[in-house]
């Protein structure tokens, strides 16, 4: 019996925190580190007869994830209660969006987009173990704080296929809901969280696995490493004939452990009903009007046009509006009147590939000490032959070292291009003299000989020299 | 003057004595308070559940309503002072913050005097599932005030406040007023500030005024009404609540419902006495002008079925924050579920401080709710409310106002009903087709049960209820008050 | 009649623990009641809107405007038990 091929199956349910100043249902400002219970008020706190009212700028944002993620903004939407006990939830019940969500279908990039809903957040919990102070047993502690907080619940179709995409396409999330403007979209602070539905099913079939929840992945790299557990981990229950379970399971990232987080409350019955205390939202046209005008550039667009301005390849293009704020970099330093201008595609590959390879992992270029006129001065002078490339990536060492001017740097350390064709011919010569094997071997025709001899003089010039030039005097003084 | 004088005085009329410098506010909150104290305690009538420490009001009097005391329903939020809300669960509370309605008040004038006993939640309609024990009705103590509002009821009828506070969901206002011969008014839904209620039922629940006369409630309403930026379902008044001075009824159209009438069926049965004050009130309103039009409300027999689906669903979720968490009782796990740890709490706690009427509602709710049963109850029941709407509305095309008697009896006699809840339940059967519709309706005492005219209908008050349509408070009040002076009813007859 | 499996999934859902008496007490009376309600069962409302609210608007949204939070005294004053500025509950893990 041959080996069956099976393929994954994967879904992303996002949390996404909103950046508004109050919370979602009353007028405590949001929480940032203050001390526990100091942003509360009788509506987020649960206190008898307090009635929660939306946030219009929670509604706003909303609107505005419709519109990037292209869905179908719902002309009236209702609030739910999803009623559950436990102790960071002080209504009972979590005011959420249920079957009339406020935005429905939509795609970026390659995943459809099945809906997008407003909610409130919980509050934090802290257990802190066996206090003695109720009959010696484990307790928690409870700050609502965060309770209240407004959330966009971000729910795609299962269109997703490995956990290397998965994680693609929520940093293609999440630089378009940065762009926005709506979100931190932290994930290591919580302000963007991810959760996903994995199955796997036989190549080819359209019919779907059991699924499991995957919960508490809070950075791209456990996201990946999480998602590849548990797709190892069911191939492994397939492959010995054996049933997925459908259940909610717990990613620990130090251990690289799956847990269940099946208990007792399992069962699940959340009697959803209309939220009484809040009537359906209409969106205005006006609403509408506002939400389009706030509109930024969103990253496909932004691709598009880097494209087309610049003449841009569209890999690099893609990769500046993608990825992170590399979009923004570049634009600011191909702005910058730099002379000798620094051509586009040369700028981009210097970002993408050398500025961008000498920063740290998460160090965005912006914050980096290298201005982006720097870098659009330098990368013109490399054009320009002013200086060779291997100087040019000397100066952009000290540039994220230090910061400062290239052209300042080129001049104090003496790394201009060498203009007196004489004095790089004497070089040379010397070169050839002082590798004499080296030398009668590319007269005897192998050109890869060459190297010891453009070594000498590259030592010798400190880099200035261009190889090009190089090249061309070795081959004219051995006439070869 | 005298304190038979200062009682004999309406609110409005308390009011005006006190701007015009005729009486000294602390005169008028002294003997009130005195009252209170003496006559509302447990020993007594029971409808307060607290009485203000306070022996004199602070501050001068604030116009307009002169510092006029006031009695308000424990469920009321009122900022450091207990609000329970009739439960155990609450026993204590003291809320960092008052009501809206209750705050309006007070910057209007009134003076807080006390919180009135109720069912426990607003879950009743005897005042008997209070857990600080049932109210007695000032006319007969032996009786209940009705429900919920009981204490409010009790504590004007007898004379312990100009007027009071109240809240109705299915009928908790103008049931109470009927059985205590008081004038009780649930406005249309939307026109009170909800904010700091402590809910019930939230589609259905409204503040109003339960007063001696029309006139006073129109003074009280006019101080509450208004939108709350703090209540998102709360809407503007259209129109300014104007003092009624009606006193004929020309050219008004009365719409006697078949389904909500003396002789209906669905009724359960309506008391001769409380049938023949009712067919007497319309005798009346005729004599003033009024023309009487028999109309359909086809659904409306079905309203207290939907209502059993629909508050006890809302109330199941309204009561879920009652955790033992933040605030109110906690209990020890341990009991017979067997429950350890944070669910043992949970459950413990809500055993404990629940009474039966609220655990009943709370199950039923969460059974309408819960999966598989939705449609069935909670889906149908919506569907039947729309129903009940619409045949309001078309019935108001053809009368100015739907009148029926306010509850099919007089007030019965404490623990005659606590055996079965549905029997219990019936006695809103006149109220709730009108909470359902969210239409204000007014009840006014048209009358006393005439002597051997059948059960329990010996010289106790029948209430006449008066509905119109959405946002009529000011029309509605005015036919009130025509009838209510043709009537002549007494207000001080049960004063303590 | 409803079943007393269903009593205590009940009541299990809404955290309320029953005795003994209770549950019997509560299968009869909540049959009793279901009784009377079920007879909205038999009015023929296909087509019929649901109606959630009788107030006929759309809600009213909140200006997105900082207002006063509680001292935290406030907020802890009434809770039966507290720990570290915090609420104090049995833990759910335990
Ligand atoms: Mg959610
Ligand atoms: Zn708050």
């Amino acid at each position: 019996m041959s080996e069956v091929e099976y393929e994954a199956v994967i879904g992303l349910e996002i949390h996404v925190q909103l950046s508004t100043q109050t919370k979602m249902f009353c007028g405590c400002g949001l929480s940032f580190g203050e001390p526990p219970n100091t942003r509360t008020c009788p509506v987020c706190l649960g206190l008898p007869g307090a009635l929660p009212v939306a946030n219009e700028m929670a509604v706003h944002y909303g609107l505005m994830i419709g519109l990037a993620l292209g869905c179908e903004l719902a002309p009236r939407s209702i609030f739910h209660r999803k009623n559950y006990f436990y102790p960071d939830l002080p209504k009972g019940y979590q005011i959420s969006q249920y079957d009339e969500p406020l935005c429905k279908g939509g795609r970026l990039g390659e995943v459809r987009i099945h809906r997008v809903h407003l909610e409130e957040d919980a509050a934090k919990l802290t257990h802190v173990g066996a206090s003695g102070r109720i009959h010696g047993s484990d307790a928690s502690i409870v700050d609502f704080n965060r309770g209240g907080t407004p959330l966009a619940e971000i729910v795609t179709e299962p269109d997703i296929r490995s956990a290397e995409a998965a994680a693609d396409w929520l940093r293609l999330l999440r630089v378009t809901l940065r762009r926005l403007g709506v979100s931190d979209v932290n994930m290591e602070e919580g302000s963007l969280r991810c959760d996903a539905n994995i199955s796997l099913r036989p190549a080819g079939s359209e019919q779907l696995g059991v699924k499991t929840e995957l919960k508490n992945m809070n950075s791209f790299r456990f996201i990946e490493r999480g998602i590849k557990a548990e797709l190892a981990r069911q191939e492994k229950i397939l492959r010995a004939g054996e049933r997925v379970i459908q259940e909610t399971l717990h990613f620990d990232p130090n251990s690289g452990r799956i847990t269940s987080l099946r208990s007792k409350e399992q069962a699940h019955d959340y009697r959803y009903f209309p939220e009484p205390d809040l009537l359906p939202i209409a969106i205005s046209q006006q609403m509408l009007d506002r939400a389009r005008e706030a509109m930024p550039e969103l990253p496909a667009a932004m691709a598009t046009r880097l494209e087309q301005e610049h003449g841009l390849s569209a890999e690099s293009a893609e990769l500046l509006a993608f990825k992170d704020e590399l979009g923004d970099y570049f634009e600011a330093a191909v702005r910058e009147p730099v002379d000798p201008q620094a051509p586009p595609q040369a700028l981009a590959n210097w970002l993408i590939t050398d500025l961008t390879g000498r920063l740290g992992e998460g160090q965005a270029p912006l914050q980096s000490r290298v201005e982006p006129g720097a870098l659009a001065a330098l990368v013109g002078l490399v054009a320009a032959k002013r200086i060779s490339v291997g100087a040019g990536r000397s100066v952009l060492d000290k540039l994220v070292a230090e910061g400062g001017d290239p052209v300042a740097i080129v001049e104090a350390e003496g790394l201009g291009a060498m203009s007196d064709g004489d004095e790089l011919a004497g070089i040379v010569a010397a070169a050839i003299a002082a590798n004499a094997d080296a030398a009668e071997r590319v007269k005897a025709g192998n050109a890869k000989a060459v190297g010891p001899i453009v070594g000498y003089v590259m030592r010798e010039t400190k880099g200035r020299a261009d190889g090009g030039e190089v090249n061309r005097l070795i081959a004219q003084q051995l006439g070869a | 003057m005298s304190e038979s004088q200062i009682i004999a005085l309406s609110a409005t009329e308390a009011a005006a004595a006190v701007i015009a410098g005729e009486l000294d506010e602390r005169e008028l909150y002294g003997v009130y308070h005195r009252r209170a104290r003496e006559h509302g305690g447990s020993d007594a009538l029971n409808c307060f559940t607290w009485v203000s420490e306070l022996s004199e009001p602070g501050g001068a009097p604030q116009r307009p309503l002169g510092g006029v005391p006031l009695a308000v329903k424990d469920l009321f939020c009122t900022k450091d002072v207990p609000s329970q809300s009739g439960s155990k669960i609450l026993e204590g509370y003291r809320p960092p913050y008052t009501a809206t309605a209750v705050s309006k008040l007070q910057q209007a004038g009134a003076t807080m005097l006390a919180k009135t006993n109720q069912d426990e939640f607003a879950m009743g309609s005897s005042n008997e599932s209070s857990a600080f024990g049932p109210v007695r009705n000032p006319w007969d103590r032996g009786r209940v005030p009705g429900g919920s509002s009981g204490g409010s009821a009790a504590a004007v009828a007898a004379g312990l406040a100009p007027w009071a506070l109240g809240t109705d969901t299915g009928g908790s206002i103008r049931q109470p007023a009927a059985l205590c011969g008081i004038v009780g008014l649930k406005p249309t839904y939307g026109a009170v500030s909800r904010y700091g209620m402590i809910a019930f039922a939230s589609s259905l629940d409204q503040a109003g005024p339960l007063t001696r006369n029309v006139a006073d409630a129109a003074l009280m309403l006019r101080h509450m009404v208004g939108q709350d930026e703090a209540d998102a379902t709360s809407l503007a008044f259209p129109e300014p609540i104007s003092v009624p001075d009606g006193v004929r009824l020309d050219g008004v159209r009365l719409g006697v419902a078949t389904q909500l009438s003396a002789e209906s069926e669905g009724a359960g049965g309506i008391e001769p006495g409380v049938a023949a004050a009712f067919e007497a009130t319309l005798k009346l309103a005729q004599e003033l002008g009024a023309s009487i039009k028999t109309i359909e409300l086809p659904h409306a027999p079905h309203a207290l079925a939907a209502y059993y689906v629909l508050a006890p669903a809302e109330c199941s979720s309204n009561l879920a924050r009652f955790d033992g968490v933040r605030y109110g009782l906690r209990a020890e796990p341990g009991g017979e579920d067997g429950e350890r740890g944070l669910l043992g709490m949970y459950t413990r706690t809500r055993h404990d401080g629940f009474g039966a009427e609220v655990k009943r509602r709370i199950m039923l709710g969460t059974y309408a709710l819960s999966a598989g049963y939705y449609d069935a109850y909670y889906g149908r029941a919506q569907r039947v409310r729309t129903k009940i709407a619409e045949d309001f509305k078309t019935a108001f095309q053809d009368v100015d106002f739907i009148v029926t008697p306010t509850s099919a009896t007089v007030a019965f006699e404490l623990g005659a009903l606590t055996d079965d809840p549905w029997a219990m339940y019936m006695n809103d059967y006149f109220t709730v087709p009108m909470s359902l519709a969210g239409i204000p309706a007014i009840s006014i005492p048209c009358g006393l049960a005439g002597d051997g005219l059948g059960p329990g209908g010996n010289g106790l008050p029948v209430g006449f209820q008066i509905a119109g349509p959405a946002f009529s408070e000011n029309r509605v009040m005015q036919a009130a008050h025509a009838l209510e002076a043709a009537i002549g009813f007494d207000s001080a007859a049960a004063f303590a | 009649m409803i079943e007393r499996d269903e009593v205590l999934h009940v009541a299990r859902l809404a955290r309320l623990a029953l005795s003994e008496q209770e549950i019997e007490a509560m299968q009869g009376e909540l049959s009793k009641v279901l009784d009377h309600v079920a007879k909205i069962g038999e009015l023929d409302l296909d087509g019929v809107p649901p109606s959630t609210h009788v107030v006929e608007i759309t809600g009213a949204l909140r200006p997105d405007e900082p207002r006063p939070c509680l001292p935290r005294e406030v907020a802890l004053a009434s809770a039966p038990a507290v720990s570290d500025d915090g609420f104090l509950v049995p833990s759910p893990q335990a």
